[in-house]
């Protein structure tokens, strides 16, 4: 298929389409709704099935039923349509189904703003809902890679019966650039069959019962086990990330995920072109994420700066990366404010010139 | 040559429940177990669990079932039947889980008209929980956190479920049955069969409410239990079909007094 220039919310639709869900229910919420009116357009083209929920926890509720069938399902929301969601998230962890969720995030916190924010890394990464669970969490920089990384999402889901989120901010849902969709795409993993499905007891199988319930203390747990080692199977095979001029000599390392990032690779040519010597290296999946990556890019730094549109998130699991070892600076806006490449140009100059106050560490 | 008249049956688990004596989720679990049987449909029915005492019941039916969130089984459920329409969905509900927390769930699935068939059981109190007050609890009634019984100035009355599901335009079958003698139940069975004939003909939403005995929270015994369903539910939650989805509605019923507040012993 050729290119062909399409809006992120647009092209996130799409990608679902092309790996196969056939299913959409969602809710009304600024700024993602052009993947609803997407897909209410696109899927019956393809015989598939658009549902306009009455709130976001009836639609994720309806995503654990569609999951629960074996069917693959999509959702798009953004922030406070999220935290309704995380009810029926939990549910769809503990219950092990397979759903992709975006949630193109906004300001908050509370009803916040409409502009674009990555104030929900917490809420993403660190569970959101109640109970010991994660979810699989990608967060795009580009409108391709946003499309990718959905169709990624669904062979993950399957492959890990795990809720995965794909993570980005209103400027991928509203930016257009160009996109293709492969035409002989491959699964990324081996995917099995889905007998543990509720699609009907005929007597054939164990009957399919699709649960979070377990009264028994013990059961519990051994339940609770067998996810800890789904996300230790997550944090050994599923760590992604780029890095951006690391194989040269730098002085500061840049760590920035999603739209960020590219206003940081920005900042790093004009960096260049002073003469100061800057690296990134860009987190792609949230959770699981790139410790051991950040420590051996950090090696070569004398300090690494985390920029954020946020009051500093990730910056914790920098934090936790480096151990200590390297001065850690952040630079991070709010409220649907964006970070410009000379505001990232002004802190790497006063990290340099000693003029920047490193994060305490409390 | 002898003919079996009386049976287990297959849709039903041959498991003992947890369900208390007196309480009638037992009977109307079964009614439903041999309606899916009669209807030849057990091998393409999935069943949806509430939150409340029936929480369980994915361990007392023969059928591959889903467990809900506390009220979101009408979405759950809406869920499943877009995705597999064909799938029989029913979702088993009580009062708490349906009338309350999940009041907007059951509107908007039966406004859609979503071709799953709902079974709500209404013992006008949360039994699970141990014995709060319900959106269905009687004026007067006594529940523990209502402990001079419901008033009607601070919790309004007591939502009626069938007659207000049966206002909405988006044609359904919506019933009232009661199960505490047999004859109400062999009436409730054939609500309850018309109910799933309308989801097998894939012709609209359907939902039977059924009365309900709650001996334990109501603190009377099983047999004063019966009797204080008929005395003073039914007059307030009338038994019939309040609509039908070839637009036959059943006229309002008139309004009657609050009832006599009940006094656990």
């Amino acid at each position: 298929m050729a290119k062909k220039l399409m809006k992120g919310s647009e092209a996130i639709g799409e990608a679902a389409v092309q790996a196969g869900c056939k299913l959409f229910y969602g809710y009304p919420i600024t700024p993602q709704n052009e993947i609803p009116e997407y897909m209410s357009h696109r899927l019956p083209q393809i015989g598939g099935t658009f549902v306009q929920a009455e709130s976001e926890v009836s639609a994720s509720n309806m995503l654990y039923g569609a999951a629960g069938s074996g069917e693959r399902v999509m959702t798009s929301s953004s922030s406070p349509g999220i935290s309704l969601m995380t009810e029926a998230i939990s549910y769809m962890a503990g219950s092990e189904l397979p759903v992709v969720l975006v949630n193109i995030m906004r300001a908050g916190p509370g009803l916040g703003g409409i502009l674009p924010s990555q104030a929900d890394y917490f809420q993403a990464t660190k569970g959101g809902g109640h109970g010991d669970y994660r979810l699989l969490v990608l967060a795009p920089w580009s409108v391709q890679e946003a499309a990718d990384l959905v169709q990624d999402g669904f062979d993950l889901a399957d492959h890990y019966r795990n809720p995965v989120m794909i993570l980005g901010d209103g400027l991928i849902g509203q930016m257009m650039e160009p996109v293709e969709f492969h035409k002989d795409r491959k699964p990324i993993k081996e995917l099995k069959e889905k007998i543990w499905a509720a699609t009907g007891y005929d007597g054939t199988r164990p009957r399919a019962i699709i649960n979070s319930l377990f009264l028994d203390p013990a059961t519990l747990e051994k339940h609770n086990h067998k996810l800890q080692a789904k996300y230790a199977e997550m944090t050994r095979d599923e760590i992604r990330y780029e890095t951006y001029g690391t194989d040269k000599d730098y002085d500061i390392l840049i760590v920035a995920y999603g739209t960020v990032a590219r206003v940081c690779s920005t900042a790093m040519e004009d960096l260049e072109a002073d003469g100061i010597k800057a690296a990134m290296i860009r987190p792609i999946s949230l959770f699981p994420f790139p410790y051991e990556a950040i420590r051996k890019a950090a090696d070569k730094a004398d300090a690494v700066l985390v920029v954020e549109l946020s009051a500093g998130q990730m910056i914790e699991d920098v934090r936790l990366a480096l151990e200590g070892n390297k001065p850690i600076h952040f630079h991070g806006r709010m409220g649907g404010m964006l970070a410009s490449p000379e505001e990232v140009m002004e802190k790497v100059k006063e990290i340099k010139a000693g003029k920047s106050q490193e994060v305490s560490h409390v | 040559m002898s003919e079996a008249v009386f049976k287990n049956p297959g849709s039903l688990a041959d498991v003992q429940t947890h369900y208390c004596p007196g309480c009638t989720h037992g009977v109307i679990h079964r009614m439903v177990a041999e309606i899916v049987d009669e209807l030849g449909v057990k091998e393409r029915t999935i069943g949806i669990a509430p939150v409340g005492c029936a929480v369980l019941a994915y361990n007392y039916f023969n059928l591959d079932f889903h467990e809900a969130s506390h009220g979101r089984a009408p979405a759950v459920a809406t869920g499943i039947k877009r995705a597999r329409p064909d799938l029989m969905v029913f979702a088993y509900q009580g009062d708490g889980d349906l009338a309350s927390i999940g009041a907007a769930e059951i509107v908007h699935c039966a406004n859609r008209g979503e071709k799953v068939t709902v079974v709500f059981v209404n013992n006008a109190i949360y039994g699970m929980t141990g014995g709060q007050m319900a959106p269905t609890t009687l004026p007067g009634q006594i529940a523990t956190t209502c402990p001079t019984g419901r008033d009607t100035d601070l919790a309004g009355f007591p939502i009626r479920i069938a007659e207000m599901l049966s206002t909405l335009r988006t044609p359904a079958f919506i019933a009232r049955a009661s199960v505490h003698k047999p004859i109400y139940a062999v009436h409730a069975k054939q609500m309850l069969r018309e109910a799933f004939t309308y989801q097998k003909d894939d012709r609209c939403f359907s939902l039977v409410e059924i009365l309900s005995t709650c001996p334990t929270n109501w603190g009377i015994p099983p047999a004063e239990s019966t009797e204080w369903l008929e005395k003073n539910m039914i007059p307030y939650y009338p038994l019939g079909v309040f609509k039908r989805p070839d637009g036959e509605d059943r006229a309002p019923l008139p309004i009657r007094p609050a009832r006599r507040p009940h006094h656990a012993e």
